[in-house]
């Protein structure tokens, strides 16, 4: 008996030797779906999946029509949904330098890198038209895209949207700045700036 | 006689066992992944100097860095290189709904809880772990992403951070620095990365 009982542990124990290498896959290859990971279980092959139509996850009801839609009765919001400030604008212009400046440029006329190797140009966002333009506009270009732009709704925060469309208003400012809008420190600057 | 030749041939064993267990074949550092469509960071990053957040937006704020919908690719696509046969699977994408099977570069195990945006937020920068993304014409695993190298950097994290506007600069980091490193930290805690 003591006999049977020893040969089962050695053949357990060399079992379990076996079995180990497979033991450390099941552990690094866990049975979950990772974040857009494969699945066999929907049609489409993924496992992250899209909202179904007509439904919100929490949070995302979105009822701040001027900050989620750019609108104001109806109209393109002609403020921002707060007073613009340092670290807004900021931040705009990270935001600006990652997603938009790749056709725009870097200075909003229309000529990134993406432009320069074929991309039919954008319009300058020096145009008059553009310059006129209220907020709510370039809100709802930026999120739902508009001729050959693509959406950016997906990719770029409204928070972040309205950063970079104060970013926009600071690139327009700085084509029309004349010397009374600068206070004698910033004068004096420029002038020996303009000396050196 | 016996005892000599037992010994050399334990450490002929485990020297092969070594060079076998981290060799690039087993950890397939620098070895590219074969992808659906031959993306190339090279070009993208190194040559038009798109940024890494463009298409990897979710690394600022959340545990996965995210990966580009194929709307994304299609953002400039839909006109540049709208023809190139190289491209036909994201068009397919794009038409049909259905995501492109990309393969992962960087796995780690699922005993690893690992967060992108705490690495990013404390100014790891991207090349520290990913290499010169920049430079990779078809991208390839940069670090072996062992135990043993996460550590290197837990235990002296100081050294190796950089300021936040260098986070996303792809250029080769600078030497480790040699800092005072604030001890009594989590850093090194097992429960930290094995949840």
């Amino acid at each position: 008996m003591r006999q049977v009982a020893r040969i089962l542990r050695v053949v357990f124990f060399m079992a379990s030797l076996m079995v180990f290498p497979c033991c450390r896959r099941d552990l690094a290859d866990q049975q979950h779906h990772e974040p857009m990971e494969a699945s066999s279980v929907f049609p489409d092959g993924s496992a992250s999946r899209t909202p179904p139509e007509h439904t919100l996850a929490r949070g995302q009801l979105h009822e701040d029509v001027l900050f989620y839609q750019g609108k104001m009765g109806g109209d393109h919001a002609a403020v921002f949904p707060a007073p613009v400030t340092r670290a807004q604008l900021e931040r705009g212009r990270e935001r600006y330098d990652i997603f938009c400046s790749v056709c725009h440029g870097s200075a909003g006329v229309g000529d990134g890198i993406v432009v320069q190797r074929g991309f039919p140009p954008p319009p300058s966002l020096h145009l008059d038209r553009l310059r006129d333009a209220p907020p709510g506009y370039f809100f709802e270009v930026i999120t739902q895209g508009r001729g050959l732009m693509y959406p950016y709704g997906s990719r770029v925060e409204a928070a972040d949207r309205w950063a970079i469309i104060a970013y926009i208003r600071a690139l327009q400012l700085s084509r029309h700045a004349t010397l009374a809008d600068l206070n004698a420190e910033q004068r004096k600057k420029l002038e020996d700036s303009a000396h050196e | 006689m016996a005892l000599p030749a037992l010994v050399l041939g334990v450490a002929a064993l485990a020297w092969a066992a070594h060079a076998a267990l981290f060799s690039p074949y087993a950890t397939v550092v620098g070895v590219p992944v074969d992808q659906p469509v031959p993306f190339s960071h090279q070009h993208h990053v190194g040559e038009l100097g798109i940024d890494c957040r463009y298409c990897h937006g979710g690394v600022e704020t959340s545990g996965f860095a995210g990966f580009p919908a194929t709307e994304t690719c299609m953002t400039c696509h839909s006109q540049i290189w709208r023809d190139a046969p190289m491209l036909e699977p994201v068009r397919q994408s794009w038409a049909t709904g259905k995501p492109l099977r990309w393969k992962r570069v960087n796995d780690l195990p699922d005993y690893v809880y690992f967060d992108h945006s705490i690495h990013v937020q404390k100014g790891v920068a991207c090349v520290s772990c990913h290499g010169r993304v920049d430079q990779m014409p078809l991208t390839a695993k940069a670090h072996d992403l062992h135990m043993r190298w996460c550590l290197d950097c837990h235990r002296t994290p100081d050294h190796r951070t950089q300021p936040s506007d260098q986070v996303f600069v792809m250029s080769d980091p600078p030497p480790a620095k040699q800092a005072p490193t604030a001890h009594g930290t989590r850093m090194e805690d097992c429960s930290l990365c094995h949840r």
